[in-house]
């Protein structure tokens, strides 16, 4: 378990203290996989580095298992390191090393494995991230989503308990995040490690977080399960970053709206509802005609949920919206 | 063509010119292997005490690199003569191949040093970060992953710090050095024996080349990227 109490970071920049960030109070459950998201610039960077104290707190108490960090040795706090692995946007593979050398890296470092310990390691990691083919070439001879699961394995070697990734997919084309973010949901179910993940798109949290934590101007603005917040987004900014990942330009939803009559319901459903062929029968029911003005049928990780625009005409508005509700569907008049 | 020799190269001692390229090899040798020495380690201090990085000490750093400075501003010429009595202290001469070795190394380490001081401000931040990630210590950080991802950069500038020390090596014949340089003021220069001054930059000439070559052969071979 991450315990964040009151942590702050501020640097020093011609003498004047500057936050990156405020105050902050939050827990990560051990075994859940975390997401930060935030533009860049909001800490969201800062905050992840302050879990394995790459950035030294200015304030507050980190507490990892009810130890808290910030007291540690510079001996105890390497010694700690070893049990955190980390992932890079960039993957920050040593050039100079072949792919075995590069997982062998943190082993070596260590000191407390032998030859034939590392070996063995080495050549199961890359078999879980499907590279043994590849155990003698160099980083420069890999595909970027080669190199991220060279970087995986590398952070697996020492067999830590927390997993950082600090915008782990952001240099990776759509296929590939998916099949790293897979990979990273697998490691998640298979080893039980926690995973703290930040990112600057909603989807990837979407795809593999538990839980997730907004990030605005050095503060965490809002954190929930990934479906309260994607679902039901409260702040400014986590709506910014929910209607980005929806791909919607908002200026023609607008003029959909403008357009259409009756009355404007958005509907919210997951689970085993979004499989019930629900509007149908409501429609039958109450009366009312509808059509469908947008919608999104997805999962959240391994969730499926719904949102629907719908705008309703003629018959009893009342009845359908009870029928609604009473099929665990999220009713939200828009007008 | 033995006529046309004797008149081109009349004045060419060949067993003088083999005695002279030996000396400017030993020169340049054992000054290139103490410039390495002792500029090696300098470099990775000026780096690791340099703004931002891992052992920042902007007063340790200000030292070192005043005295860089000035070992590296004052002409090599110069040089030679500023380190005569300290070079008599050092090895009992100032005379001969033995003592051109340290002026040389005087010119050769605090040029290397920077070269080196470059290589390593060149290997990108994140791999520092990754290999702190991992709980390397500076130690580690150093000869684990700095050293290994500069090398490249390092041997180029071994390369270049050899070739510099061969024209401060023929420099250092103003002295009483020894070597090409030597042969070339002595013979060539003040005796103006024009063929023995163009065999002896001939030579000059090769050996900077094949420096050269090796150095970009090595510089390819450990480049990984």
């Amino acid at each position: 378990m991450i315990v964040f109490d009151q942590v702050q970071k501020s640097y020093q920049v011609a003498g004047r203290a500057i936050p990156a960030l405020h105050p902050t109070s939050m827990t990560i459950e051990t075994g859940e996989v975390f997401g930060i998201v935030g533009h860049s610039g909001a800490g969201k960077s800062t905050l992840v580095r302050l879990i394995n104290l790459l950035e030294p707190a200015t304030g507050g108490r980190i507490l990892i298992d009810d130890e808290d960090i910030t007291r540690y040795s510079a001996a105890e706090l390497r010694a700690f390191r070893r049990k955190v692995g980390m992932i890079f946007q960039h993957f920050n593979l040593l050039s100079s090393k072949t792919v075995a050398d590069n997982v062998a890296f943190p082993m070596r470092l260590a000191g407390i494995y032998s030859k034939a310990d590392i070996r063995s390691r080495v050549e199961e990691l890359l078999a879980r991230v499907s590279l043994s083919d590849h155990a003698n070439k160099y980083p420069s001879q890999l595909s970027g989503g080669q190199k991220q699961r060279v970087g995986i394995a590398r952070a697996l070697a020492c067999r830590p308990t927390i997993l950082l990734c600090d915008e782990a997919t952001s240099a990776l084309d759509p296929q590939t995040t998916q099949s790293v973010l897979r990979l990273l949901g697998d490691i998640n179910k298979e080893l039980g490690l926690t995973i703290v993940l930040i990112t600057h798109e909603m989807d990837v949290v979407r795809r593999v977080c538990d839980r997730v934590a907004v990030m605005d101007a050095g503060r965490v603005v809002e954190m929930g399960s990934v479906s309260d917040v994607f679902l039901h987004p409260q702040h400014p900014t986590t709506r910014d970053f929910v209607f980005e990942s929806e791909n919607v330009d908002r200026d023609d939803l607008q003029q959909d709206l403008q357009k259409a009559e009756g009355r404007i319901l958005r509907l919210t459903f997951k689970g085993d509802a979004t499989y019930k062929p629900l509007l149908g029968g409501v429609a039958r029911e109450s009366g009312v005609d509808f059509s469908i003005l947008s919608g999104r049928i997805d999962h959240i990780k391994d969730t499926p949920y719904g949102q629907l625009t719908l705008s309703l005409v003629g018959g009893d508005l009342d009845i359908a919206m009870q029928a609604l509700q009473a099929a665990d569907v999220h009713v939200e008049v828009v007008r | 063509m033995e006529v046309l020799m004797e008149n081109l190269m009349g004045n060419v001692d060949w067993l003088e010119i083999g005695w002279a390229s030996w000396d400017t090899l030993v020169m340049v040798g054992l000054s290139l292997l103490f410039s390495v020495l002792i500029g090696l380690p300098v470099g990775v201090l000026l780096f690791l005490f340099g703004k931002r990085q891992l052992l920042e000490q902007p007063v340790a750093y200000a030292v070192l690199s005043f005295v860089v400075n000035v070992l590296r501003s004052v002409p090599f010429i110069i040089l030679l003569i500023v380190m005569i009595p300290f070079t008599v202290l050092l090895i009992g001469t100032s005379l001969g191949v033995a003592g051109a070795i340290p002026p040389l190394v005087a010119g050769g380490a605090p040029f290397f040093a920077r070269l080196v001081e470059t290589s390593l401000r060149e290997v990108d931040r994140g791999i520092i970060e990754a290999t702190q990630a991992m709980g390397a210590n500076v130690r580690q950080i150093i000869l684990g992953a700095l050293l290994p991802e500069a090398l490249p950069g390092i041997i180029a500038g071994i390369t270049v710090t050899a070739i510099t020390l061969v024209s401060y090596a023929a420099m250092s014949g103003v002295i009483g050095g020894g070597g090409l340089g030597d042969l070339a003021i002595r013979f060539g220069y003040q005796r103006f024996q024009t063929d023995v001054m163009v065999i002896t930059v001939a030579l000059l000439v090769i050996f900077v080349q094949v420096l050269q070559m090796v150095g970009d052969r090595l510089v390819l071979y450990f480049s990984r990227k």
